[in-house]
């Protein structure tokens, strides 16, 4: 590959490599002060074209790395950053075996983890970007690590990746924390903001899970919290997890673990200070 | 009344943990996540001690819980089995005695993937 750039997240060590430069560089600004890896890296991304004559006259990214999925859409090179940040995600989800994988938020205070998980728009990366600017420590708005032997919560405090009315919740901050604003993307219009600097100067802390919750954002919600049973937690997040089947044993003595030592709570909110006050409602119990 | 003999993996082969009532159960042999309510988790661990049919299952469970009538009880169990083998928990260990009159599945006591 003609441009490089290789990170740590977390625990995780990537290598990126690209046949353009535009992404890498872009890359480089966005994690600017993350550390580079110390040994091998676990996952390689490689952005190519997806036909070799389309580098020069229609450049399309086709994301490829260790792991692949078949059939994954090439996007536009002017979105080479997200094919990058979603080759990062795409290897985590496919070939992660240290960790049970949690398509979770994560925030940490005073060294324990509350997780956030929820579908698509539930509203995990903004709640968990909003607490990260107002005194929480951002552990990554995507996946959360369980380390099956210890039960802690590792962080991954990838760059949160901001979509549509979001966007408009993040213009107080430093603007060299956000990266070019992308359109048209598969997702609509998306935005990445690195995460704060304690975020990625304690990234390799992890934490004691104390809390579960299930965000849900809607502008009719009533702003309420409720209860929410371990059997459906546990269901729940053997649905959020891309890689529980994989883990086979290891995975449900884990995953059980958390549920029966972990509360769990469902919040609705309409606004996302409503969800930051109930985060911190829940949190103080 | 004897029925079809009914058997499932030793207590190793799985692990589980309760949830509340509700049993979570990992099928080591088929890498399967089951959520299981009483009388489930009864009758597998009633089955522990060796392949049983409904009405000795009965007898098995009557020394620690309190059964209703031991003929109601065996039906209720016989259908919970029937979930259960269809869910690939328990298998049919060999075709019943000549005299029970139960009808059975020819080539049965087939063990799952």
């Amino acid at each position: 590959m003609r441009h490089r750039f290789e990170l740590r997240v977390g625990p995780v060590a990537f290598r990126i490599g690209s046949a353009w430069r535009g992404p890498v560089d872009a890359l480089r600004r966005l994690y600017s002060g993350y550390p580079a890896p110390e040994g091998v890296c676990d996952f390689t991304v490689r952005l190519e074209p997806e036909r070799p004559w389309r580098r020069a006259l229609r450049p399309s990214v086709a994301i490829r790395g260790d792991y692949m999925l078949p059939g994954a859409a090439p996007l536009a090179l002017a979105h080479g950053l997200l094919a990058a940040e979603m080759g990062m995600n795409l290897q985590m989800a496919l070939g992660q075996r240290r960790f049970l994988l949690l398509h979770a938020a994560a925030v940490e205070r005073e060294g324990k983890a509350v997780l956030l998980t929820g579908h698509s728009g539930a509203g995990k990366s903004t709640l968990s970007a909003l607490l990260g600017e107002r005194g929480w420590r951002f552990m990554g708005d995507e996946f959360a690590l369980l380390d099956p032997e210890s039960g802690l919560i590792h962080s991954f405090p990838r760059t949160v990746s901001l979509k549509n009315e979001s966007l408009a919740l993040f213009g107080q901050v430093d603007p060299a924390r956000l990266g070019p604003v992308m359109e048209g993307t598969p997702k609509g219009t998306i935005r990445h903001l690195r995460p704060p600097a304690n975020a990625v100067a304690r990234m390799a802390e992890p934490a004691e899970p104390a809390l579960i919750l299930f965000p849900r954002f809607g502008s009719n919600m009533a702003g309420e919290a409720r209860e929410v049973g371990s059997a459906e937690v546990f269901v729940r997040l053997t649905q959020a997890s891309t890689n529980y089947v994989a883990l086979g044993r290891r995975g449900f003595v884990a995953l059980t673990r958390l549920v029966s030592s972990v509360p769990a709570r469902a919040i609705d909110y309409a606004t996302s200070d409503e969800g930051v006050r109930l985060v911190e409602e829940q949190w103080r119990g | 009344m004897a029925g079809p003999l009914y058997a499932a993996d030793p207590p190793g082969a799985v692990a589980s943990a309760d949830l509340e009532g509700l049993t979570a159960l990992f099928h080591a042999r088929s890498g399967t996540t089951h959520i299981l309510a009483p009388p489930a988790p009864q009758i597998l661990q009633a089955l522990a001690s060796g392949p049983a049919d409904a009405g000795e299952i009965a007898a098995r469970l009557a020394a620690d819980f309190e059964l209703a009538a031991e003929a109601d009880a065996a039906a209720a169990i016989s259908a919970r089995l029937a979930e259960l083998e269809a869910a690939g928990l328990v298998w049919r260990e060999s075709a019943p005695t000549a005299d029970s009159g139960t009808k059975t599945a020819a080539g049965s006591g087939q063990a799952l993937e």
